[in-house]
């Protein structure tokens, strides 16, 4: 049984954790902002799915990272209009904008490639593994750190970016203003509606992001509802990270080493449908540890009046 | 002193009510003014005017002679007005600090200059000798501290003009004699301070000029050297006051008995340790005490809210002890909460509505599921009546209230349901003085009647009217006890600044 942790284990890891962190680092942005955003899982399965049509009509895996991010964003701007803009529950949008994802990627896969189910181009390219240079000499370490997809590297290095713009820039400190105290953030004449704007844009790239690891860094295909819960296990690795970007690096590492470690357990000949299972049973467990919602402040005032 | 600000027939119409109707105000450079009037007078109508949050129907408003509009706070920020609110506009998780500097922030090199603000609110903390430590996360600042902190944002953010929404309601005496200095200190250094307070006494004390409004109107603009606290109430209420009823003698059988109860969370210093005491009936018992001391946690553990860990609390003979709140309220409570706005209302329900909390599965108002809101509003109406709540209808937002009706339309409901004992937690935060009067007396005549009151209030002037007997809590514990006889405000700030009532000082380890 000691045989499945080895260092292939961990490599494996690092590549799993990558769209769990990309969402996870995104929702916090909405978090931050006071906005729960239930709709991860639908923004990753729509990068996904730009990702694959980028690939596919420009061969250019740059093109497809860029169509990938923007048409998130996009994704990302009609929750933010109905949030933000049109006040409505943003539970109620989050639901609707992950049922909206996995329609619209289903309905376009028959309409644009005419599949259904998966969309597989053995011509087509997947992300390149970057070998780096010295790290990748370095016995033991470098085959676990080098040869992953750069969106593997830009992951973690989200997260160290994020760090910097929540607790050194001035925007991310009035980011984390308005979900503390909206009241208070507009009473000394902040812009909160193109705060919360901002951050839901952004998680609307890391969103798209994740999406493309999922289609081109691990596999080279779409597959309908693809991000399968990796949303949702974002969302709950972002209250556990308590919204802070290296809580939840450490978060979705547990989560990625969860995936792997189902992945290889496979090869136990223990039935796959309960192999699957272990993430989403550290999930439920995680929940039990959530006093709140990773939004901030407990002691933020609830309430304000005259 | 040449004028600063003006504000000329200020009107403000909501609907069909008239919330301002040509107010005019003008105050100068280093005047401290007072606006004093009744609960729903229009004082915050107006304050909310001039800062940019309430647009007026009509009117004009006057820096240096200029007129001007302000479409929004920021607007009138950048034209030097600030306010302090009464709910304070405040980030709990960060520092003081950055509450200060927070939409202003120093910037170096594109990023937040934390060494820069630290500085920055030092030098202006030192400049006004307004005491507060920069570093120190808002959250755990006491109320006054944060207090503080939100005049010293406001002069950061450069105001000539401040205004005081009822700042000193919350505060322990000792921080209301500092705020007053404070309010000195800025008038000396050339700020107009607008000051809004039902609090007479604090308002001859600091007040240059005092502006009286009643229902919307100005009744009076008088020099605060011209006149006295009681002329003032006189030309708030329209009458003079009258003298609280007379107390019987009538202290009968116990009714709430509170035996050696400890809160205290795993491996904390306990909130509650080991509190002992009993009300009777027919007796008001006060608690004084500095805020913070387990006067919350003893209430919360009362009225069920919180879990305690040892100890009992019985209720007529029944044991409540960790009962659930109806089964508490059931058995013969009420309770006034001190929060307002956090425990006791619905902001954003009607007046009847929030009037109907706690009674709707009484039998007399429900029938089945169904509740019965017919009967239900007879009753309201007469709690309106009987407290002078000022609403437009007991279909109002309960949020447009002005704060002090509000606080009237809660001592209302928990009056009425009249049990035998009453929660009365700081019963007339907010309210004039006129109001003040009738809840006073209200209390009284319940206790007259043989019901038990225990009563907490930061106001010792409040303490000392009503109670029979006075506990002092202290970090948890009740530190004495006096009889009405014996207790003054001296013994009694002594004992809750920890001190034992004979005088030596006991040790707090
Ligand atoms: N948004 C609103 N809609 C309707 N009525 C309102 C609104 N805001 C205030 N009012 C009414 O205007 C009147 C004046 O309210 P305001 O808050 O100015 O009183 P106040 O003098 O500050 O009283 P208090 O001493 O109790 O704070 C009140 O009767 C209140 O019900
Ligand atoms: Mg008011």
């Amino acid at each position: 049984m000691l045989d499945i942790f080895d260092s292939s284990l961990v490599s494996s890891t690092i590549r799993m954790v990558t769209p769990i962190l990309l969402a996870a680092l995104g929702g916090s942005l909405c978090a931050r902002v006071g906005i729960f955003n239930v709709g991860l899982e639908g923004f990753i399965l729509v990068g996904a799915f730009a990702a694959i049509v980028g690939n596919h009509f420009t061969g250019s895996l740059w093109l497809a990272l860029l169509l990938a991010a923007f048409v998130t964003l996009l994704f990302s701007l009609l929750f933010g209009y109905m949030t933000v803009h049109l006040r409505a529950n943003e539970i109620v949008v989050g639901v609707a904008i992950n049922f909206l994802g996995l329609g619209l990627t289903t309905f376009l896969l028959r309409a644009i490639f005419g599949v259904k189910g998966a969309f597989y181009d053995k011509d087509m390219q997947g992300l390149p593994q970057l070998q780096i240079p010295v790290l990748h000499d370095i016995p033991l370490l470098g085959p676990i750190l080098s040869g992953h997809s750069p969106l593997v590297y830009v992951s973690f290095a989200a997260a160290i970016l994020l760090y910097l713009f929540y607790y050194r820039s001035v925007t991310g400190f009035r980011v984390r203003a308005v979900g503390m105290n909206a009241t208070a953030a507009k009473s000394i004449g902040l812009n909160t509606v193109r705060l919360q704007y901002l951050a839901i844009s952004l998680c609307g790239i890391l969103c798209g992001l994740a999406g493309a690891q999922l289609s081109l860094g691990q596999v080279t295909m779409f597959t309908e509802g693809m991000a399968a819960g990796r949303g949702f296990i974002a969302l709950v690795a972002m209250m556990l990270g308590q919204s802070h970007p290296f809580g939840i690096l450490a978060s979705s590492l547990l989560f990625g080493l969860m995936d792997a470690i189902s992945i290889r357990l496979q090869g136990f000949s223990l039935p796959t449908q309960f192999t699957a299972m272990l993430p989403y049973i550290l999930t439920i467990a995680a929940m039990f540890f959530l006093k709140d919602r990773g939004m901030g402040s407990n002691r933020a005032s609830q309430q304000s009046g005259r | 002193m040449s004028v600063r600000l003006e504000m000329k027939n200020m009107t403000k119409r909501y609907g069909q009510f008239l919330a301002n109707e040509g107010v005019s105000i003008a105050v100068g450079a280093g005047e401290v003014h007072a606006i004093v009037g009744e609960n729903g007078a229009g004082k915050t109508t107006l304050m909310r005017m001039l800062y940019g949050m309430e647009e007026p129907t009509s009117g004009e408003i006057l820096l240096d002679g200029k007129p001007v509009s302000f479409r929004g706070p920021d607007d009138a920020i950048r034209h030097g007005v600030g306010m302090v609110h009464q709910h304070f506009m405040l980030f709990p998780d960060f520092t003081v600090a950055e509450n200060i500097v927070i939409g202003y922030e120093p910037k170096r090199g594109g990023f937040f200059d934390r060494a820069k603000a630290m500085a920055d609110a030092t030098a202006l903390a030192e400049r006004y000798r307004i005491p507060v430590s920069p570093t120190a996360v808002l959250g755990e600042c006491s109320i006054g501290e944060q207090q503080r902190v939100e005049i010293l944002k406001v002069l950061y953010q450069g105001a000539e003009i401040i205004i005081l929404d009822e700042p000193t309601a919350v505060l322990t005496p000792m921080e209301v004699s500092e705020l007053l200095a404070t309010i000195r200190t800025l008038a000396e250094a050339g700020k107009s301070i607008l000051l809004i307070t039902h609090k007479l006494q604090e308002v001859m004390e600091v007040a240059d000029r005092i502006t009286v409004l009643r229902g919307g109107k100005v009744t009076g603009a008088v020099a605060a050297k011209d006149t006295s606290a009681e002329e003032l109430a006189r030309l708030m209420v329209g009458r003079d006051l009258e003298q609280l009823s007379e107390r019987t003698e009538q202290r009968g059988e116990p009714l709430l008995v509170v035996h050696q109860v400890t809160m205290q969370e795993k491996k904390k210093k306990p909130v509650l340790d080991q509190v002992s005491f009993a009300v009777h009936h027919g007796e008001i018992v006060g608690i004084a005490g500095v805020s913070g001391n387990g006067q919350s946690e003893l209430l919360q553990a009362i009225s069920g809210l919180a879990a305690v860990q040892s100890g009992t609390i019985r209720l007529k003979d029944t044991d409540v002890t960790n009962r659930t709140v109806a089964l508490i309220r059931e058995t013969g409570l009420a309770h006034i909460p001190e929060d307002r706005y956090f425990w006791g209302a619905a902001k954003e329900e009607t007046v009847a509505e929030n009037a109907l909390m706690g009674y709707h599965r009484l039998p007399a108002f429900s029938r089945g599921i169904i509740i019965q809101r017919k009967w239900f509003h007879h009753l309201v109406a007469a709690w309106i009546e009987r407290f002078a709540i000022k609403t437009s209808s007991a279909h109002e937002k309960a949020g447009n209230l002005s704060g002090g009706n509000l606080q009237k339309l809660i001592v209302a409901r928990e009056m009425g349901r009249e049990t035998p004992l009453l929660l009365a937690a700081e019963p007339t935060r907010g309210v004039d003085i006129g109001a003040m009067e009738t809840i006073h007396q209200a209390l009284l005549e319940k206790r007259n009647k043989g019901d038990g009151i225990l009563l907490v209030s930061s106001e010792l002037s409040e303490i000392l009217a009503l109670s029979d007997r006075i506990l002092v809590m202290f970090e948890g514990r009740i530190v004495g006890e006096l009889s009405r006889a014996e207790a003054t405000e001296e013994k009694i700030s002594m004992l809750m600044a920890g001190g034992r009532g004979d005088g030596s000082t006991q040790a707090t380890a």
